[in-house]
């Protein structure tokens, strides 16, 4: 069905699985792959049969390889979430608003196109203690997102609105991933579960939800090959609490003051152990839930749970310490049974 | 205590009621540590608020309120249902009281599921133990997610109108805001139970109200009672005011779902459960008597 499908942001992580994944389909005729960078030897190994093209979609010359490529299907992955691997937020919102301007004035210029998939985030909700507890596709958020990540998503959202008006013809998803946990995702989040001891805001222990790296492969693919306008929400069911994800992780929460809570995500930022910015702070404040009917509905595919997500994520990036299940449990059993050989 | 029953050191100790407590606590303990338990997707503990919270408000409830629960059986065992109570006292305790009511009383042991203004949502502490004691923010897609999920939903319309209002105007029932629950009600089909409570209303008798200092801190009122601020913490100790707490009769609303767009139909049915809850809230303060006696009106009431 799909001829020639095009992938930007090729040279990431999941630009270049869904590409690689997408190419061994054999209902899928062609896969192009680009990117402003090179691919690592990690991503060339992902991105398999898809043919990998260095072109930069924030410069007009997308154009061209758009008019000689004649793709049917454009899957837009290059949305940055961290401005450290874009390097820099000035360049991070480069290649997030310009870069998208420039893809879909390609796009619209471009007969072949059909279909537009982009990969967009729950961030477009924003966070805050006015929300509803579950956010549906239809939820406005009630304050402007903070962030850079965020505003990012309403603009990107806002122009692939804009595009969808003007070319009417084309089936245009946007999926709103949860944040990607997995068994070798590597994300800022994943990082943060890795810090031996985590950072959290005193007072608060919001409802954490992610989305597994395979699941968010697998919505990506059935959107491509089968046909779901619209907007939806791609998350795992169920929440975590903040709290209780960090233990899972076999790790401890050190609660820090709100107002501490900047300090530390700059001395995090400076130190370049991991980049935390404002809407990831609201995140860790207020949480972030959002209903997943309408993909199941629509997609007739569910995301695994939350937790199992997480899971994963644990056990693939073998966080087990001190604290894991099985040394806690021992711990149980000693105390017991010293418990009750006392009281003989 | 059966220990001197017990024959080899080596024997499974089966029988032993607190050999099974040390157990259930330890592995408690373990699933806290280890985030092995569930939550759901509103952010309820129903483990810590069973196993942690309820047993320290039992106390309060029991012997220091002394608590009577009349109508408990007009909450449906299974099923939605919109608990509509007055709301008095300062600082909210008549919600987790009620909560407590609702789970200890009922055979059915439900949990009550509070809607609350988001500035309880906004405050650290307060906001993360409302949620994981099941409260959400009073919106309508929550109100609506919990009743169709089936669950017994609680509101205190009158909001902080009710629990800042000055002593002398006690059990007076304060304007209903825009009627929102009753719509929520109406959507789902659920019925309405309208929940008097007496007693909260002194345990923090409010006779003033430092208008620049509420302003200053962002709170609807900053609160002067007998003791606070005069006393400092000593004066956050609640007055041991006897309570009653009465399930009214249901409302029930299923097949009217259509109304739910209408204004008038909306006012006149909160009108009409507040009506009830102040003809209730009357009857109640004649049954009780003195605010802080001993004497208990379970005869009246059983």
């Amino acid at each position: 069905m799909s001829n020639v499908v095009l992938v930007t942001g090729a040279s990431r992580y999941m630009g270049a699985a869904i590409a690689g994944r997408l190419a061994s389909d054999e209902r899928v005729g062609h896969v192009i792959g680009v990117d402003t960078t090179m691919p690592s030897d990690e991503t060339t190994a992902l991105l398999g049969r898809a043919e990998f093209i260095h072109a930069d979609i924030r410069h007009p010359l997308i154009g061209r390889i758009l008019a000689q490529t004649e793709p049917d299907t454009v899957v837009h992955m290059a949305v940055v979430a961290s401005p450290a691997r874009a390097g820099g937020r000035a360049a991070m919102k480069e290649v997030n608003v310009i870069g998208t301007m420039q893809l879909l004035a390609a796009c619209q210029k471009t007969p072949s196109v059909s279909k537009l998939v982009v990969k967009s985030s729950v961030a477009a909700y924003g966070a805050s203690s006015r929300d509803p507890a579950l956010f549906t596709e239809e939820t406005e958020p009630r304050a402007m997102p903070r962030g850079g990540y965020a505003k990012d998503i309403v603009e990107i959202e806002g122009y692939v609105r804009g595009f969808a008006r003007r070319r009417p013809d084309v089936t245009v998803t946007v999926l709103r991933f949860a944040p990607f946990v997995g068994a070798r995702a590597n994300t800022t989040l994943t990082r943060y579960f890795s810090l031996p001891v985590v950072p959290t805001v005193f007072g608060r222990d919001p409802r954490v939800q992610f989305v597994h790296v395979d699941d968010a492969l697998e919505v990506l693919h059935r959107s491509v090959l089968e046909h779901h306008p619209g907007v939806f929400n791609v998350a795992g069911p169920g929440v975590l609490s903040l709290s209780q994800a960090i233990r899972r992780a076999g790790r401890v929460p050190l609660p820090v003051p709100d107002v501490g809570l900047s300090v530390v995500a700059a001395l995090a930022r400076h130190s370049g152990l991991i980049d935390f910015s404002l809407d990831q702070i609201d995140f860790l404040v207020h949480g972030r839930v959002v209903d997943t009917t309408r993909l199941k509905e629509e997609f007739g595919y569910l995301p695994r749970r939350t937790v199992d997500a997480f899971d994963d994520f644990i056990r693939g990036h073998d966080l087990a310490s001190v604290l894991s299940p099985e040394n806690v449990k021992a711990v149980e059993r000693t105390i017991l049974e010293w418990i009750r050989h006392a009281r003989r | 205590m059966p220990v001197a029953e017990r024959t080899g050191p080596r024997e499974p100790i089966t029988g032993d009621i607190w050999d099974q407590r040390v157990a259930n606590a330890l592995a408690f303990l373990r699933r806290r540590i280890t985030g092995e338990y569930e939550i759901d997707e509103f952010g309820f503990d129903p483990e810590l608020s069973t196993q942690v919270i309820a047993p320290l408000l039992r106390p309060l409830y029991r012997h220091w309120f002394r608590v009577e629960v009349i109508g408990i059986e007009n909450v449906p065992a299974a099923g939605s249902a919109l608990v509509v109570a007055n709301h008095s006292g300062t600082i909210a305790l008549d919600a987790v009281m009620l909560a407590l009511a609702l789970y200890d009383e009922h055979p059915a042991r439900r949990h009550l599921r509070l809607l609350g203004a988001d500035l309880v949502f906004q405050l650290p502490v307060i906001g993360e133990y409302a949620r994981k004691m099941g409260a959400t923010l009073a919106c309508m897609p929550d109100a609506e997610r919990l009743l169709e999920a089936g669950e017994v939903v609680g509101v205190f319309p009158e909001g902080f109108k009710g629990i800042g209002k000055p002593f002398s105007e006690r059990y007076r029932l304060q304007r209903f805001g825009r009627g929102g629950f009753v719509a929520a009600a109406l959507r789902t089909g659920a019925p309405i139970i309208p929940v008097s409570i007496v007693g909260a209303e002194e345990i923090y008798p409010l006779i003033g109200n430092i208008r620049p200092l509420a302003r200053l801190l962002g709170v609807p009122y900053f609160p002067v009672t007998p003791t606070f601020p005069w006393l400092g913490p000593l004066g956050l100790v609640p007055l041991p005011s006897k309570w009653l707490i009465e399930f009214g009769e249901p409302i029930y609303t299923l097949g009217d779902s259509e109304l739910a767009d209408d204004p008038m139909a909306v006012f006149d049915l909160a009108d009409r459960v507040r009506e009830i809850i102040q003809q209730n809230l009357y009857r109640l303060l004649r049954l009780r008597g003195g605010a802080f006696s001993h004497s208990s009106s379970s005869e009246d009431s059983n």
